[in-house]
């Protein structure tokens, strides 16, 4: 080959040449994320003004459903019981997240059970949540088998009745669910940490917790930022979990939606659907001031 | 870290781990042991007799619904969204390498769609199929739906590859005349096969458990967790456990099958060296 030419492909073909080609590759991932999220979210915003009755949606300009949702003590009291529960199962799964991540990351020494370990806990993450949350039935139910135990070992004398079909079975089944999420991109913040950083710091004299507070928490701060972001908002939104864990006792702003979904209320959900979507994204926005996303991949 | 003893706290952690993994797999381990349950067993412990009593329930249709054809369906979903995520991720990923116009928009579209709750992308498309007037059906609006979950998924993992990605395999090739394509063809995806393989693993099971996307953009027909989630609210036998466990095992025979390749392209390579570049 004459040496000109592989010159001038390596110089202009890639880059400039072929301009079009990057457009062409990201076209498919545009069409599916404009066809069905930004459309889709943008028909939400339109129909939330919309009018409905007991069949159907009708296209008009009215302010109803805003006004009947943000005028209902309902509405409130539910987002702050959704809120509690996303505070409640962040602080956990936080708490084990970070644990499990750091066992993982600093104490498990060979890169085989390293691998090993974490498809352990991957590996249900990779069945269905509502399977998930069934199998907690037998294991907490009145009869289960944590009530049997603990009245067999004489603990309590009869069968404790908060173990199911209540918030403490809602947050325990976000936390079977959603731990994975934390432990995932913590577990990758710590792999990224320079371990001669660690190293300089044990020289320089400081123990194992200011190790872990100046050195490891720090670092892992955009791992436990993506974390948080996953779970927050996939509790913020659910619906199947509390239904199904508060035995449809407690609410939430996703189920809100739901029920209002299944009345065909759709308008209604929407509005709902708006006022969820603006939470969230504070949320997230939030958190994102912490971590610049982008820069951590 | 090196060469000093473990210390306490390696136990304490360790045990710690430990029993994070029991309260992972302790609650599904007894719906699998209750599936087994006898014809005359309840949803809960104890077993009165083991018996395929509820296994041979699952095959009959009036128990339990439409078992076989919304678990059919719900496969040939899982498969169409799985090529389907392995192709646009790795032309996004591709596309990523360079600098475009619009990457930064399309880098948050994929952020927001993760984020973004599911029940409002389905409630969303349903909406705007019903105003156009177009009928849902899963393997329409309901495949939009769940290739908004795993797009995201299959894009991040194609950044963190492509960040990792030695480009000067690449100059090579192309110093040895190789067109742009042969250079995709023959040296970037042997290269990245078996992070592939872990997108393809990830769109598949993501769409095969799918429920709140799923859950307006179905149309008539049931997938299988839909048909779940029915059978939650109706069922109270351990015909419920028994799906639960054939679907479960469903999954995990998936994800040997999926690490079994993965396992199997890397001993190729080391026993062979790369292929990449052969051009074979």
């Amino acid at each position: 080959m004459e040496p000109g030419r592989a010159g001038s492909l390596r110089g202009h073909l890639p880059m400039q040449a072929k301009s079009y080609i990057p457009y062409l590759q990201v076209a498919p991932l545009a069409f599916v994320f404009g066809a069905f999220l930004v459309i889709p979210i943008l028909t939400i915003v339109v129909v939330s003004f919309w009018d409905y009755d007991f069949a159907r949606i009708i296209p008009d300009f009215v302010l109803t459903n805003y006004r009947e949702l943000l005028g209902s003590p309902v509405t409130l009291r539910t987002y702050l019981n959704t809120l509690r529960y996303a505070a409640i199962v962040w602080v956990a799964t936080l708490a084990i997240g970070f644990t499990v991540a750091y066992f993982l990351a600093f104490h498990v020494r060979s890169d085989t059970w390293q691998t090993a370990c974490f498809l352990i806990c991957t590996v249900p993450f990779l069945t269905s949540n509502i399977i998930r949350m069934i199998s907690w039935i037998p294991f907490l139910g009145r009869n289960g088998l944590l009530n049997s135990a603990l009245v067999g070992a004489g603990i309590v004398d009869h069968p404790l009745e908060f173990l199911l079909f209540s918030d403490f079975a809602v947050v325990l089944a976000f936390v079977h669910l959603y731990t994975l999420f934390m432990i995932v991109p913590i577990f990758n913040s710590m792999m990224r940490i320079d371990r001669s950083l660690i190293e300089a710091a044990y020289d320089g004299g400081a123990n194992g917790l200011q190790v872990l507070t100046n050195v490891i928490i720090p670092l892992c701060k955009p791992g436990i930022a993506i974390g948080s972001i996953f779970v927050v908002t996939l509790v913020m939104g659910d619906f199947v979990t509390v239904r199904f864990m508060s035995g449809g006792q407690s609410a939430s702003v996703g189920l809100m939606m739901a029920n209002a979904i299944s009345l065909l209320q759709y308008p209604a959900a929407a509005a709902n659907a708006v006022i969820l979507l603006i939470v969230v994204l504070l949320m997230v926005g939030a958190m994102m001031r912490i971590v610049d996303i982008r820069k951590e991949l | 870290m090196h060469g000093r003893s473990r210390p306490k706290s390696f136990y304490v952690l360790g045990a710690f781990f430990i029993l994070f993994v029991l309260f992972l797999y302790g609650p599904m381990s007894t719906i699998f042991i209750l599936s087994f349950q006898g014809p005359e067993g309840g949803l809960t412990f104890p077993m009165r007799g083991v018996s395929l009593n509820w296994f041979r329930n699952l095959t009959e249709k009036q128990m339990v619904g439409d078992f076989a054809g919304s678990f059919a369906r719900s496969f040939a979903l899982g498969v169409i969204v799985m090529l389907c995520t392995v192709a646009i991720s790795l032309a996004g990923g591709l596309a990523f390498r360079h600098r475009f116009r619009g990457s930064g928009v399309i880098f948050y579209l994929a952020i927001a769609s993760l984020i973004v709750p599911s029940i409002l992308v389905s409630l969303g498309i349903g909406l705007q199929f019903r105003i156009i007037g177009w009928d849902t059906t899963w393997y329409g609006s309901g495949l939009g739906a769940h290739l908004t979950w795993t797009l995201p998924f299959g894009l991040l993992i194609m950044f963190a590859i492509f960040n990792r990605f030695n480009k000067s395999y690449e100059e090579a090739a192309r110093d040895l005349g190789a067109s742009p394509w042969q250079v995709i063809q023959h040296v970037v995806i042997p290269i990245i096969l078996p992070s592939l393989i872990g997108i393809a693993l990830f769109g598949l099971t993501l769409s095969y458990d799918e429920f709140a996307r799923t859950l307006m953009t179905a149309g008539t027909d049931n997938t299988l967790p839909l048909e779940i989630y029915a059978m939650t609210t109706n069922v109270t036998t351990p015909v419920l456990y028994a799906l639960g466990s054939v679907t479960s095992a469903f999954s995990f025979v998936i994800i040997v099958l999926a690490l079994g390749a993965v396992t199997f392209v890397r001993w190729r390579r080391a026993r062979h060296g790369s292929d990449a570049g052969r051009g074979v």
